[in-house]
């Protein structure tokens, strides 16, 4: 039994050597197999006494056994040994860039007039749009701007003919709105606007959006809770802001809003920002809206300048070069 | 309108400080928008007089000054060609201060002696002129204190005014304001009428009454021009933004600032026979006082004598009419002209006056008088002259007329949302003027004065009430939540979807300006005449756009030239087809457009670098009709001038065309300085939000069976009309064909080009049988054949 006990040993010794699963087979067929050294142990079982036999063929089974784990352990540990192997040539170097497209963005302008009509949207105001060459009739008569009104100099308006003009704001689609329907009216009117006048702070054309909000029992005290609170939540902050007489033709009481401002040497200052107020009642007429009945105000801001305020742009002309290294800057 | 703080304090004086008055008057509605010293910051100047003055020993140009403040004499060296003996100046004293690093200090100029220095006007920031040391009064006190005796601890204050409000365009005005906000009484200056010592006249007579409802006229004998306008007088003016001309014309000036009606001096001796006030003759010419000609339009008031126009009513008068170094007698105008007969005629001139400013505006119809009673007295003061009676010609029917205005309680109270006290509101309107003819619990009925013509509604009651009670004391509040939304139309995809998914293929949002350059217009698109802009900001601005494509066009450009050369942008907005005259008809559709050029993908380590074509845009544009379920594109040859001719389609929707795609013409491209190929897309943008509501179809549990077919077809073969042909035979067990290959060259005869397809099939009810697929595919492939001669290969 000596014999089978060196058997054994070396058989052993062979599986931890062995650094391939073709070696290890070789073991197996050396060891195991119908011709290996422990079958062949087995074999001579009929020369043993036969008292003995029963004990001899259960040390052979074990050590076969032995054998048989010892390889299946190492097939495991060189399997894994390989995968790793495998594993570590297959990486990649992970800080190169991804495949595919780069996300383009949004305008700054169209990304803050979305928020703007976003608030107004979430209070219940519907987006109306209207036509930017307008007749003289909507953009000024009707909004109490007769003819040679002095406040048509406030606004240098662009001219196709003595009565058809690119509107000067967005107000005629307010017009266009109460010809149409009757109160309640709640309206936010975004879109392109145009005055003659280029310069350093103003461009040809620029974007305002305008509100309108009509119903009975509309006060003063309506327009400044809603202005102060679109203020609020489109600056993320608790705005200070004055409310600051002001006129329109077609607002009565006329308003414009201003709010403090900071600068960067730490320096306050009060900014305007909006402009607003009670509708005029002979708009409201004019539109054939009863004025007894239903009061209602307005507001108008200019999307660039919030924008402006908003991402710090200190050009305005930015918004309309399309530079891509500018544009890129809102994504 | 600019201001001097000092002169407004002279009719109304509350006790808050320079700061407190401007915020309080930018919170009533008369904005601040600058202030500034009336001079520069400085110290230790007084009034001296040069008692000798003898040449610089050593220098030309120099002089030697004995100069005494009344008490001690100094020897001062001055450079200034004025400075003579016998003349007071402003004496900088050793110590004084003129600037941050300015201090007079002793000094030696070549080897003389200088004990301070005679200051010029621009030295002190009384002037911007520089010619020579000021010269004083010979009455002004030695020894006094230059900043005192010109009073020059004071502001320019300059008020934004909006145009409603002109009766602040005057100190008396703002006073009246500042009264009202400081319950403070207003000292007017006093206004006499002016003894008459002559009775010399001049004729008038007004043809255009409307245009002049009243137009008085008197005659000033024997002035004296030589006259010198006083001192405090010029620095008046000047705080108010106004120059010193002649005493005269200061006078005319300094009532319409103190009062508020602009004034006009006729030379009496150049007017022949009377004064007419007309509407101009057409063509009808003036040089006017800046020396311009101008030919009138009959829709002007004028100023006329027998002979000829003598001025624009209002504007500007003539050059030949006006005061002059040798006017002995002169005829002054104070009139009211109705705004609307002047409004926007300065302008069309190519004028703005401070007159024609007020005009427009309005001015007080009852200040006429009063004006020309002030004016005389200090013309009297000044220039002396005998007076003559005045001339009054006034149409009363035509004069502005003032009706009384109720101001309801309720109306207060629910415009303001608060009920201010009676007595409050009564105080208010009395201090502005107004005056409460009769008032009860529920409403005030308020006379309006003839300054405040802005005042006619109720509406403008309530808001002087506000005004002066303070908006930021109103209160504050959210108007009544409403449950009364709007439907939304979910068959629309929103316009932050549609962009969104731009964006994700790498789209930047560009916004062009609405007018382009009718040049690159013609050369997009040479059939639309583009709308002209008839005052265009430039010429490359002078047309709208009958597309955005040029747009996208000369922004690519403009990145192109900065090393951008991978460029995808799009656009949303309105194009411009039709003309002013048919405006209800005008195509001013919305519309999106994109533009690509450079390489597929963003330059990296694991991309070739190839450039984008045709059917990348193309996917970008099915993507996006296929949102919200999307529509049936069909893409069909485009004959666009803009577009390659092979390279461009229409895009359709049910036979309409709602669009185009495709690459730029490349000699269009190359002639704009493209440098790569771009490729662009115009659509309506209804078109690409219109989409369907979602409905569910059960999806097959049978299996799918693809056969995949490779044809031979002519070149000029469309993938479209081969899918159109299998369509239409292959049978409602059909799923869909797809082209997965397309193959034209090597092996292929010319004509040819090899089109493979795979075709689906699947049964909404059972497992479909060989023999089912192989009868549908022979009749597709003999269709094929027969309408295509498409040949099956191999």
């Amino acid at each position: 039994m000596d014999n089978l006990n060196q058997i054994l040993l070396d058989a052993l010794d062979a599986v931890s050597s062995s650094e391939s699963e073709s070696s290890l087979d070789e073991i197996r067929v050396k060891y195991l197999g119908k011709k290996g050294e422990l079958t062949a142990v087995l074999k001579q079982l009929g020369n043993v006494a036969a008292e003995d036999r029963p004990k001899i063929g259960q040390l052979v089974n074990e050590a076969k056994e032995k054998v048989q784990l010892a390889i299946t352990s190492k097939r495991n540990v060189l399997a894994a040994a390989a995968l790793n192997a495998k594993l570590a040539n297959e990486a990649i170097d992970v800080t190169l860039s991804g495949r595919g497209q780069e996300l383009g963005g949004l305008h700054p302008v169209t990304r803050t007039q979305e928020r703007i009509e976003g608030f107004f949207k979430g209070i219940g105001f519907d987006v109306v749009g209207g036509p930017e060459i307008e007749d003289d009739y909507h953009n000024f008569e009707a909004l109490n701007i007769p003819a040679h009104h002095p406040a048509r100099a406030m606004q240098d308006t662009f001219y196709f003919n003595a009565n058809t003009v690119l509107r000067t704001h967005t107000s005629p689609v307010q017009v266009r709105t109460m010809e149409t329907s009757q109160p309640p009216i709640r309206i936010v009117c975004p879109g392109r606007v145009y005055r003659c006048d280029s310069d350093q702070t103003h461009t040809p054309m620029f974007h305002q959006v305008e509100g309108l909000l009509i119903d009975e029992n509309i006060s003063f005290a309506d327009l400044k809770g809603t202005l102060q609170q679109f203020l609020n939540v489109f600056f993320e902050d608790d705005v200070k802001t004055r409310f600051r007489p002001s006129y329109f033709p077609f607002t009565e009481p006329s308003i414009e809003v201003d709010i403090w401002r900071i600068n960067s040497k730490g320096e306050g200052s009060w900014l305007e920002v909006l402009g607003c107020g009670m509708v005029h009642p002979k708009v409201l007429e004019m539109s054939g809206i009863d004025s007894e009945k239903y009061t209602g105000f307005a507001f108008g801001m200019g999307v660039e300048r919030f924008a402006m305020l908003r991402y710090r742009v200190d050009d305005l002309r930015m918004f309309f070069e399309n530079d891509l290294r500018f544009l890129k800057q809102f994504n | 309108m600019k201001f001097s703080e000092n002169w407004l304090r002279e009719w109304v004086n509350p006790a808050i400080s320079s700061e407190e008055l401007m915020a309080q008057v930018t919170m009533a509605g008369l904005e601040v928008d600058e202030f500034s010293g009336v001079a520069n910051e400085f110290s230790g100047v007084v009034i001296g007089e040069i008692t000798e003055a003898v040449k610089h020993p050593n220098a030309d140009k120099l002089r030697v000054c004995q100069v005494t403040d009344g008490v001690d004499a100094f020897q001062v060296v001055c450079g200034a060609p004025n400075a003579r003996s016998g003349i007071k100046v402003a004496f900088a004293k050793v110590g004084a201060v003129l600037g941050e690093d300015f201090k007079i200090k002793k000094a030696k100029l070549r080897q003389v002696e200088s004990m301070g220095m005679l200051c010029s006007a621009s030295e002190l920031g009384l002037s911007d002129e520089n010619d020579g040391i000021i010269e004083l009064p010979l009455d002004a006190p030695l020894g006094a204190d230059i900043r005192q005796y010109f009073d020059l601890n004071d502001l320019i204050i300059d008020v934004d005014l909006t145009p409603n409000r002109s009766d602040c365009l005057s100190i008396a005005g703002l006073a009246r304001e500042v009264g009202v906000l400081n319950k403070q009484d207003v000292t007017a200056v006093i206004i006499e009428k002016n003894a008459v010592n002559t009775q010399d006249s001049f004729p008038v007579s007004v043809v255009n009454e409307s245009g002049c409802p009243r137009y008085l006229g008197r005659v000033i004998k024997g002035v004296d021009v030589s006259a010198v306008t006083p001192l405090w007088m010029v620095e008046k003016l000047r705080r108010c933004g106004v120059r010193s001309i002649d005493p005269i014309v200061d006078v005319t000036n300094y009532v319409m600032l103190e009062l508020g009606q602009p004034m006009h001096a006729f030379d009496l001796n150049e007017l022949s026979g009377s004064i007419v006030v007309r509407s101009a003759n057409e063509n009808e010419k003036i040089v006017l006082l800046d020396g311009q000609e101008v030919t009138l339009r009959s829709d002007t008031l004028i100023i006329a004598d027998e002979s000829r126009p003598l001025a624009i009513a209002g504007v500007m008068g003539g050059e030949n009419s006006g005061v002059s170094d040798k006017t002995t007698d002169i005829f002054l105008e104070s009139a009211f002209f109705a705004p609307l007969s002047l409004a926007g005629k300065a302008r069309s001139y190519g004028l703005h006056t401070d007159s024609s400013h007020r005009f427009e505006r309005g001015v007080d119809s009852q200040l006429q008088f009063d004006a020309m009673e002030r004016a005389t007295a200090l013309i009297v003061e000044i220039v002396g002259g005998s007076v003559g009676p005045i001339i009054e010609v006034t149409s009363e029917s035509d004069l502005p007329s003032h009706n009384d205005v109720v101001l309801r309680r309720q109306k207060l109270d629910q415009y303001l949302a608060v009920s201010i006290d009676s007595d409050l509101v009564t105080d208010i309107l009395q201090r502005l003027g107004l005056n409460v003819v009769d008032q009860s619990d529920s409403q005030w009925v308020v006379q309006v004065p003839s300054y405040r013509f802005d005042i006619s509604i109720e509406a403008d009651l309530i808001e002087e009430v506000a005004r002066v009670y303070g908006y930021d004391n109103l209160p504050s509040s959210m108007p009544a939540a409403s449950i009364d939304f709007s439907p939304v139309a979910e068959a629309k995809t929103p316009l932050q979807t549609m962009r969104s998914s731009l964006v994700a293929f790498g789209y930047q949002e560009a916004v062009t300006y609405s007018f382009i350059d009718p040049v690159i217009s013609s050369q997009f698109y040479p059939e639309i005449e583009a709308i002209k802009l008839e005052n265009p900001i430039s010429v490359d601005m002078g047309v709208m756009r009958p597309g955005i494509i040029p747009g996208l066009v000369k922004a690519y450009l403009h990145n192109q030239n900065r090393q951008q050369s991978r460029v995808r942008l799009f656009e949303t907005g309105r194009r411009f087809i039709g003309t002013v005259e048919a405006l209800s008809e005008m195509d001013q559709q919305e519309r999106l457009s994109g533009l690509i050029a450079g390489s597929r993908y963003p330059e990296s380590w694991n991309q070739n670098g190839d450039k984008v074509d045709f059917y990348d845009i193309k996917s970008h544009l099915d993507a996006l009709f296929s949102l919200n379920q999307g529509v049936d594109l069909e893409y069909r040859k485009a004959n666009e001038v803009y577009l390659h001719p092979g390279r461009s389609a229409e895009v359709l929707i049910a036979g309409e065309v709602v669009g185009v795609i495709g690459e730029l013409h490349p000699q269009l491209s190359k002639t704009l300085g493209c440098n790569q190929a771009v490729y662009v897309f115009d659509v309506s943008l209804d078109a690409v939000l219109d989409g369907k509501l979602p409905r569910y179809k059960a999806i097959s549990k049978f299996p799918e069976v693809r056969r995949d077919l490779a044809l031979l077809v002519n070149r000029d073969i469309e993938a479209s009309s081969l899918k159109d042909v299998i369509l239409s035979v292959a049978g409602e067990s059909f799923k869909e064909v797809k082209v997965f290959d397309v193959y034209q060259g090597q092996g292929i005869d010319d004509t040819k080009k090899s089109i493979a397809i795979g075709l689906t099939w699947q049964h909404p009810s059972h497992t479909l049988s060989d023999e089912e697929i192989n009868n549908s595919l022979d009749v597709i492939v003999k269709e094929l054949d027969s309408k295509l001669s498409a040949v099956v290969r191999g």
